[in-house]
């Protein structure tokens, strides 16, 4: 394949960036994604080009089937996601291997090695393999455009989706990309029916297998004489084999050495890898996590060392990378110091900060999902007892209500987000619902998927570019799948909210709780004026410590010597008073109700005036 | 595009979520960019914001490969929040700068008065023998009527130590900031390089 690469100028540009760049200059049609860290801004920036349609799906799996979709109609289409989400997506994945492409069709697995905001780190490179469909890795902002310009006209060649992994550390690192403009498309769009290739019954599916294999065997021949499959010679008493990000650890750390390069990390180009292996005195396998590439290489029969020295989990560096293969650590590092950790933490007037307080009066376990409100599992307010996928809170609370039959009333609790509920909550609560349970749900909706970045959901009745849309009336949904019991609260309200929660935790029907206040990060929520701003009078403060129980980032805890004590006037053991900083308070007045002594009030004095 | 001395470094710019840092960062990136440099900057969203510790590696030079800084590597860092100036401690070494913004953001353990907010935090830093530039970016950009122009200030003060002019910065500014924001950040900046100045003098 030759490069038609013409380039304009150069930016900073950052991975995510450079890819929908590249997907822009490939000439996508058709973008679809679910919002996740690190994949998120692929989408949100694709959305900025003229001349393509661009949306948030309600989750991966709608995503790859929208894009394969508009791959069928023939025009060229991207679905991105993170790793995790390939999963939800993966039964579309599978069989989009069978069908092959109209229209070139690139799917992005953004992984998270080290797990900076994800559940797990698993490998996608192994669905590559396991779903037969070549893989292609960038290994920073600029090969990141590069490669998805060559993916689409990859996926055209060979009839095939190509997947598009990227990491943490290309999605978001920020380097030079040389731009260029939008190319010709190969495909004409419209509507070509070609049921053997598009209709997965066995019949057509057994052919298509074979041709899969076949497939794969002219991609085996390609991958030998890819130019992204590069040697680089150097010293050949090192030979390493990498990809991806690692590739710059390597040559961080051993400039001299030989590198192989792995631009597409499936398959593998067998010839390429022996010849490299023979011509060095040693072969080093370097990539984060799995021994993907190394089994591979071993597969083979050429020796090589991998994760006997490389960790298998966490981010590599140049000093791990160094260090792992000369056997030498540095001996003259500062070491850390202890000093008080600083975890993420719900913000200031956070609507999900009370609902966390009230549901733990209830003493029920608490089923958690994923977003922000995920962040309440953390001290002080140490509020969920599991977390485990999207939408995973409704079939485990199901589950462990099944497992211990009437016992389970009032014991169990499920907590999901908006975004999440539509992702993949609803289908568990109608499980719920079908094999009559009575499990109490609390949607937090807080108008908007908070934690990746405020995209807007079904929920919100707003799109991607901003455009007004149909506003998915959470309420009536939960009605029309047949939950009698539905309410509506103000999370801010602690009081209501824990009364309402602790009649139908104990109510043997399963029921809905939605609580619905917006987050205050949103931008309306943070023009407000009328944002009222609260103290708490030290001459009332006891020093008992319940405002801080709720973990507001704006209420301080503020120690004092038994000297300041007496000056102060408190009583004997009252160690230290709470206080309000005035920058950080949101004015959502949940602490006010926490406080036995009226010492949280409101200010009225200047400070107040903001 | 003129390089003076130094041909390549590493920064690290940490603090707390919502401090600006990674406007900093981008802005210190399209600066050392303009100058004719290869740029790597990292950083990390989603979850790790939130208040939480935030950190950016900024790393320039001929060419750039590795995005990340490797421990003991750093040769400035700029940490917007004091505590925060020791969290990455190993990524210093004994010829390492740290500028320190003086302010001080509770972090949970302590704002809940679990845990209490060290005392000397730079003194960790000067006995290791690393020369440290405390500046009170805080007050001076309330100064300024901008508390937001924190970021900058501190940019300024970074300036100081990298090869490039300062017309780097004040192309960045007027092409990246906002109008109405132009001259505040400007003027941010100058006060930034000020404070180091001065603090250069003093130790002469």
């Amino acid at each position: 394949m030759k490069s038609r690469d013409a380039v304009r100028e150069q930016v900073l540009l950052s991975g995510n960036e450079a890819i929908a760049r590249g997907a822009y200059e490939a000439g996508v049609k058709v973008a679809s994604a679910y919002p996740g860290t690190p994949s998120t801004e692929i989408l949100e920036h694709i959305a900025t080009y003229e001349g393509l349609y661009a949306e948030w799906a309600p989750n991966e799996k709608v995503a790859v089937e929208v894009a394969l979709g508009a791959s069928f109609a023939g025009v060229r289409a991207v679905a991105s996601m993170k790793h995790v989400g390939l999963n939800i997506a993966a039964d579309p994945l599978f069989t989009s291997a069978y069908t092959g492409v109209r229209g070139g069709l690139v799917i992005i697995t953004a992984d998270d090695p080290e797990m900076h905001s994800s559940q797990n780190e698993q490998d996608n490179r192994n669905y590559a393999f396991a779903a037969k469909i070549p893989m292609l890795e960038p290994s920073d902002p600029a090969e990141a455009r590069a490669f998805m310009k060559i993916a689409f006209d990859l996926s055209e060649e060979f009839d095939t989706p190509v997947l598009f992994r990227t990491t943490t550390r290309v999605s978001h690192v920020k380097g030079l990309v040389s731009v260029g403009d939008v190319g010709p498309s190969r495909v004409k769009a419209g509507i070509e029916k070609m049921p053997e290739k598009f209709v997965m019954l066995p019949a057509n599916a057994r052919k298509r297998r074979r041709e899969l294999e076949r497939r794969m065997e002219r991609l085996r021949a390609f991958a030998e004489t890819f130019p992204e499959n590069r040697i680089e010679w150097g010293d050949k008493g090192r030979g390493f084999i990498t990809s991806g990000v690692s590739y710059l650890y390597v040559k961080e750390a051993f400039p001299e050495a030989s590198v192989l390069k792995l631009g597409m990390v499936y398959p593998f180009p067998e010839t390429l890898i022996k010849n490299f292996a023979e011509e060095v005195d040693e072969v080093f396998v370097v990539e984060e996590l799995d021994p993907f590439i190394e089994l591979h290489v071993k597969a083979l029969g050429v020796a090589c060392r991998g994760k006997e020295l490389i960790p298998p989990f966490g981010e590599l560096n140049p000093y791990i990378v160094r260090s792992s293969i000369t056997g030498k650590k540095r001996d003259d590092l500062f070491e850390p110091v202890e000093i008080p950790q600083r975890p993420p933490n719900l913000c200031p007037g956070c609507p999900h900060r009370g609902i966390f307080h009230a549901i733990a009066k209830l003493g029920a376990f608490v089923s958690g999902d994923i977003g922000c409100y995920t962040l309440a599992a953390l001290k002080p307010l140490a509020g969920m007892d599991s977390c485990v996928c999207m939408g995973a809170s409704i079939g485990n609370a199901f589950g462990i209500e099944k497992a211990l039959g009437k016992e389970a009333l009032g014991k169990v609790i499920a907590v999901i987000g908006d975004s999440t509920f539509i992702h993949s909550g609803i289908t568990g609560l109608i499980d719920v619902v079908y094999n009559r349970g009575f499990t109490t749900v609390v949607i937090l909706d807080n108008r908007t998927t908070a934690m990746t970045g405020h995209q807007p959901n079904p929920t919100t009745g707003m799109t991607v570019t901003g455009d007004y849309s149909t506003v998915i009336d959470l309420e009536a949904l939960c009605r029309a799948i047949g939950i009698s019991h539905v309410y509506t609260v103000n999370p801010n309200d602690l009081e209501a909210t824990y009364k309402i929660l602790k009649k139908e935790i104990e109510r043997p029907e399963p029921s809905v709780v939605i609580t619905k206040y917006p987050c205050v990060l949103l931008p309306e929520m943070r023009k407000r004026k009328d944002k009222p701003l609260y103290m708490i009078l030290p001459e009332n403060c006891t020093g008992c410590r319940a405002c801080l129980r709720i973990g507001c980032p704006a209420i301080e805890w503020v120690p004092v010597t038994e000297e300041e004590a007496e000056k102060l006037g408190f009583k004997e053991k009252q160690k230290g008073y709470a206080r309000i900083n005035a920058v950080l308070c949101d004015g959502c007045a949940q602490c006010v109700t926490l406080c036995k002594f009226e010492a949280i009030v409101l200010d009225e004095s200047e400070r107040a005036e903001r | 595009m003129t390089r003076v001395s130094v041909q390549s470094g590493n920064v690290i710019f940490c603090g707390v979520g919502g401090q600006g840092i990674l406007l900093a960062s981008e802005i210190t990136s399209f600066a050392l960019m303009k100058a004719g440099f290869d740029v790597k900057k990292s950083e990390v969203h989603g979850m790790a914001q939130r208040g939480g510790s935030v950190v950016a590696h900024l790393r320039y030079g001929e060419k750039v490969y590795s995005p990340l800084i490797e421990p003991g590597a750093v040769d400035i860092e700029v940490a917007f929040e004091m505590l925060e100036s020791v969290r990455y401690l190993p990524y210093l070494n004994k010829q390492s700068r740290v500028i320190v913004n003086t302010q001080k953001i509770l972090p949970s353990p302590v704002a809940t008065g679990v845990e209490r907010y060290p005392t000397d935090v730079m003194e960790e830093l000067r006995r290791r023998g690393i020369a440290v530039f405390p500046v009170n970016a805080f007050e001076k950009a309330a100064d300024l009527g901008e508390i937001r122009a924190v970021n900058m200030i501190l940019v300024g003060a970074l300036s100081v130590f990298l090869p490039i002019e300062e017309t780097a910065f004040f192309d960045v500014i007027s092409e990246r900031v906002a109008e109405k924001f132009r001259n505040v950040n400007s003027q941010a900046f100058l006060k930034g390089r000020e404070e180091i100045r001065m603090l250069q003098e003093v130790s002469r």
